[in-house]
């Protein structure tokens, strides 16, 4: 039973992706040992939090069965509406909930158009992305606007000794995505209704209503993170955010995220997303010209799927042949009583 | 087996874009019977338990369960009055552990806001297994993900969620599908079980042979109407045969 257990620990596709982490961190260490200096980890987990809040909203879209291509655009938009705001004369928070709420509208608007005519997800935010950067762009109104000091940026990105706000806002969220994919009943309901939209509806869960809700966290999520890298660079860039969409997914998909919906956690996506930080890090420290950095992250998604597939793979099969040899045994066991019986 | 009708249709018609699927059809099932109902592909059959199970609504005529005229608005609404439908796709999620099966839309929960709370895991894990070892289904944890058992155990697992849930009526569509003949015969032990317990099964098949040794009552179905309603005891495995073959 022990062994059972272990063995279906060590099957969970992030528990590798973790395995990988651990391999990875090391061998950038053997490379420069100043890459785990206090240094480099105050560098990178300054930066980490928010692609990790992006790659949660993206992971429990996935579970549920969709994607979401305009979180890059997103991550953009929401800052950009908050500061033009402000600009407006609008008091601080107001701008803050304001520009939030345009993350979740966006995510409802993708859920709208996908679930309403059945098209891909894929699709629906292929377009959004394209949209919501462009709304960006007009937002400036030529040139990027400078940061308005009266939004409260101190209290998303605080630096302290080694971490920053931001990391506690990240595991502030994680917990609670957490808390809400693992142990709710909703999140019974995320995982059912991505591994089989069809059970699921059977069972009568509302479906669209589940992917809906993911939709809008993962836009909300996504603006959100926006607002935490606007803050901490103190500068709206329309291009914040560029491609962040695509690391987004393979952050998730490292973690053990399933691109066909139904599997994955919220620690896997976290510690895709850490991996990818990291690398970028150890790349640069490991004196690799940066140009690398996309073949590093490249090279990672596949191996990383390759393995993740690979484990699970032997992991049903050790399953497979215990089972098989439990039903030998026990048939040994029913052929000695009948023996014994007609003794 | 009672004599009390469980079910009664009278006169159900729908059509599906020009095609009438469904023929004035009149069916009385009675309570704690299995009703083997069969047919050949495009019989109708399907269309019948999409009705019963509230998936689809009727264009015309009337259902009464336990007496009363319903009109199912959602599968839901028919599994609340305890109207369970096993479909021919297996009704699981092949990556969810058993018990988060046995529990879709129906968890356990505790600090509730609404509809949503955290999930009861450790009573939801005790529940599932005690409800498989009552339909005679021993399986080590209740943790396995469905994807590793076999055929015969996914379906075991379906039956037990619905006696865990005291359903009245289970409709099991095509259980025995694409099973090896021992699983088969682990299936039909189910349903035979059933009986004892006081649910009423209907057994949709287009094989005879698996349902004939466990049905009290047989009802044939071709091009969206009823042919045939009998008894057991009024009929036998030639003549249902016949019926099925020549219409």
């Amino acid at each position: 039973m022990n062994t059972n257990n272990l063995k279906s620990i060590l099957m969970r596709p992030e528990i590798s992706t973790f395995i990988m982490f651990v391999v990875i961190m090391t061998g950038f260490f053997i490379a420069n040992e100043n890459f785990l200096s206090a240094r480099n980890i105050r560098i990178v987990m300054g930066i980490t939090p928010e692609y990790i809040i992006v790659a949660i909203g993206i992971a429990i879209l996935m579970i549920s069965g969709e994607f979401d291509l305009s979180v890059g655009s997103v991550f953009a938009l929401v800052p950009m509406t908050m500061v033009q705001l402000v600009h407006q004369g609008m008091p601080p928070w107001v701008a803050i909930a304001l520009g939030l709420s345009i993350g979740i509208a966006v995510g409802f608007v993708n859920g709208f158009i996908t679930l309403r005519f059945g098209i891909p997800s894929f699709i629906a935010t292929l377009g959004m992305l394209y949209i919501a950067r462009s709304l960006t762009t007009v937002a400036t109104g030529g040139f990027p606007p400078p940061f308005p000091h009266e939004l409260p940026n101190e209290l998303f990105v605080f630096q302290f000794e080694v971490f920053r706000a931001s990391l506690f806002w990240m595991l502030g969220v994680a917990f609670i995505a957490g808390i809400m994919l693992h142990r709710s009943n909703l999140g019974n309901w995320i995982y059912s209704t991505g591994g089989d939209t069809a059970a699921a509806s059977s069972m009568g869960i509302k479906t669209n209503n589940v992917k809906m809700f993911c939709f809008i966290l993962c836009g909300f999520l996504a603006g959100f993170a926006g607002m935490i890298q606007t803050f901490r660079i103190e500068a709206p860039l329309p291009s914040q955010g560029y491609l962040l969409e695509l690391e987004s997914i393979a952050a998730a998909v490292i973690g053990g995220v399933s691109l066909f919906g139904g599997v994955g956690t919220i620690f896997g996506a976290a510690i895709g997303a850490i991996l990818i930080r990291f690398l970028e890090s150890g790349i640069i420290m490991a004196r690799i010209d940066a140009e690398w950095f996309r073949a590093g992250l490249g090279s990672l998604i596949i191996i990383s799927v390759v393995f993740n597939t690979w484990v699970v793979r032997r992991g049903e099969n050790m399953v497979h042949k215990n089972q098989a040899e439990e039903n030998e045994n026990s048939s040994q066991k029913n052929n000695s009583v009948t023996e014994s019986k007609d003794e | 087996m009672s004599n009390e009708n469980i079910i009664e249709c009278k006169d159900l018609n729908k059509y599906y874009s020009g095609v009438h699927a469904l023929k004035n059809l009149s069916l009385k099932i009675k309570k704690d019977s299995v009703v083997g109902l069969i047919g050949d592909n495009g019989a109708g059959k399907s269309t019948l338990i999409k009705i019963l199970s509230g998936a689809h609504s009727p264009d015309s005529g009337h259902i009464y369960f336990e007496g009363n005229e319903v009109k199912f608005k959602s599968t839901k609404e028919a599994m609340n009055l305890g109207i369970e439908t096993i479909y021919q796709y297996s009704a699981l999620i092949p990556q969810m552990s058993i018990a988060r099966n046995i529990f879709i839309g129906r968890e356990q929960t505790t600090f509730s806001l609404g509809s949503i709370g955290l999930m009861k895991t450790k009573s939801m894990d005790k529940a599932a297994m005690d409800a498989l070892n009552d339909v005679e289904l021993h399986l080590r944890s209740p943790d396995t993900p469905v994807n590793q058992l076999s055929g015969g155990e996914r379906q075991g697992v379906v039956i037990a969620r619905a006696m865990y849930f005291k359903s009245k009526v289970l409709i099991l569509d095509e259980p025995t599908n694409h099973l090896s003949v021992k699983e088969t015969n682990k299936v039909l032990r189910f349903v035979e079980g059933l009986k004892n317990q006081g649910v009423t099964s209907i057994f949709i098949t287009h094989n005879l042979s698996h349902v004939y040794p466990i049905a009290d009552h047989l009802c044939v179905m071709a091009r969206g109407e009823k042919i045939a309603d009998l008894a057991k005891q009024d009929t036998n495995i030639d003549e249902l045969t016949d019926l099925l073959v020549n219409g």
